[in-house]
């Protein structure tokens, strides 16, 4: 009996609401944002992350009020990206329940940061989230300012000095999103999570590129991710999750079941 | 559910989630740092969220080093709420925490190929029977988030592996701590809270 792998629907959040689309334009709305999030702690997720998409780009703060509402409502642990840029954003989205905060560009820009948040609420609570795409020599490197296609830079630090220097901040998780795999749903970029295990001693989440239970299966055996993140098949309804359990616990990886729903 | 809840205000950032927690079974929780809020209270739970030394200074400023011993209704501590009420933390250098039960904090070796932080699901094993604990099975899951544990001991009611087996639960007489986050554990956590409000006394 061990340590089970999570399985960790992301939810983009805008003006309170539940939205889908790219990042940054075209947004569908989803919905509410605690009927999504109780039908999936309900369904077996291990764990939510709401990013909130009209925070960073205008650097606004997160709205909080919702964030209280989830809090209320589900019985499972959640994150909160986008948008903090300070101990003090953090600790406002913290007090209203979150369990963790995730930062990323705003990471990029001051490093500082991460040491910062690990001080003020321990590294538990600290997620960074990094952006990774591979250059044309080959070599991963990371992006900042990924909300907006037309602002979104690239770095010249690798993906893998960059995540050996934000553990060394205080980094308590780590979630990577290999943007070369994203919303094409042919899989995650198990190579590059692969590589990007091998130096990383927190905890780990995929992001990017699921498209079938297979795909988890593959994440979970091949790059020893501790957890994978992914929106559209689950909002879709593409890929449910108690099935989603079953079939990773029949390839033998270790997950959490819960009983089967009572209607 | 007319029980007085009091939730010790140590400052942690779950103290909302434990707040709603219990509102969702039903119970009212005080936030208090009060010492006639605490000792009135039939329920007294320390939460916690953050460093050992850091806790314990709060707890000091507050005079509630003291209170917490004289509490005679039972106590849950609630993970860094649990380790504080062991004797010692190896946490930021060495930290003398509550005493209220036997036993000590130490770091969660990152061997054996384990991530540290202990963040996620993990199974509750070596279960004890306790009022606390009823209606959960041998290896049912609950979430944990931590880098130092205690050692498997005496009072240990419930364990988990990661990498060591250590502490999931504990007692000592009316006082218990739970490891892991029953506000973040689904329903494994809220039987173990709602045993709590009304199993534990009985």
């Amino acid at each position: 009996m061990t340590l089970a792998r999570r399985i960790i629907p992301c939810l983009d959040v805008r003006d309170g609401r539940v939205v889908k689309g790219t990042r940054f334009r075209d947004h569908v709305d989803m919905g509410d944002i605690v009927s999504l999030a109780t039908r999936y702690a309900r369904e077996g997720a291990d764990e939510l992350v709401f990013y909130d998409i009209t925070a960073s780009p205008e650097g606004r703060a997160v709205d909080l009020d919702w964030v209280t509402q989830v809090s209320r409502a589900i019985d499972i642990p959640f994150c909160v990206a986008g948008g903090i840029r300070s101990v003090d954003a953090a600790r406002a989205v913290l007090h209203a329940g979150a369990d963790k905060i995730s930062v990323n560009t705003p990471a990029t820009q001051r490093p500082e940061l991460v040491t910062e948040l690990a001080d003020a609420f321990g590294v538990q609570c600290v997620v960074v989230g990094v952006d990774s795409l591979r250059d044309e020599d080959g070599v991963w490197r990371i992006r900042q300012l990924t909300g907006n296609p037309d602002a979104t830079r690239a770095l010249p630090v690798t993906t893998l000095d960059w995540v050996r220097h934000v553990q060394e901040r205080g980094a308590g998780e780590i979630v990577l999103n290999c943007m070369g795999s994203d919303g094409v749903r042919q899989g995650y970029d198990v190579q590059q999570l692969a590589a990007v295990r091998q130096v990383c001693h927190v905890p780990l989440v995929a992001s990017g590129g699921a498209g079938a239970p297979e795909h988890f299966v593959e994440v979970f055996r091949d790059a020893d991710v501790d957890g994978a993140l992914a929106a559209t098949v689950f909002h879709s309804g593409d890929i449910e999750i108690p099935a989603l359990k079953r079939r990773l616990a029949e390839a033998g990886v270790t997950v959490r079941t819960v009983p089967e729903l009572t209607a | 559910m007319s029980l007085r809840v009091a939730l010790v205000d140590s400052g942690g950032t779950n103290i909302g989630s434990v707040s709603y927690a219990l509102e969702r079974l039903g119970a009212t929780a005080r936030l208090t740092a009060d010492r006639g809020d605490i000792l009135a209270a039939d329920r007294v739970v320390l939460p916690g969220v953050g460093a050992a030394g850091a806790a314990m200074r709060r707890l000091r400023e507050l005079d509630l080093v003291e209170v917490l011993h004289e509490v005679h209704a039972p106590l849950l501590g609630v993970c860094l709420g649990m380790q504080l009420l062991f004797g010692r933390s190896a946490e930021d250098g060495g930290v003398q925490t509550l005493g209220l039960v036997p036993g000590s904090v130490e770091p969660i070796r990152a061997d054996y190929g384990v991530r540290v932080p202990h963040m996620g699901w993990n199974a509750l094993t070596e279960l004890v029977d306790d009022p606390l604990l009823a209606g959960i099975g041998e290896g049912e899951r609950a979430y944990f988030v931590h880098s130092y544990a205690a050692p498997v001991g005496p009072s240990t009611l419930a364990a988990t592996t990661h990498g060591d087996t250590f502490t999931a639960v504990v007692r000592s007489g009316l006082r218990w701590g739970a490891q892991f986050h029953p506000e973040r554990s689904a329903a494994v956590g809220a039987r173990l809270l709602r045993n709590f409000l009304t199993e534990v006394d009985r």
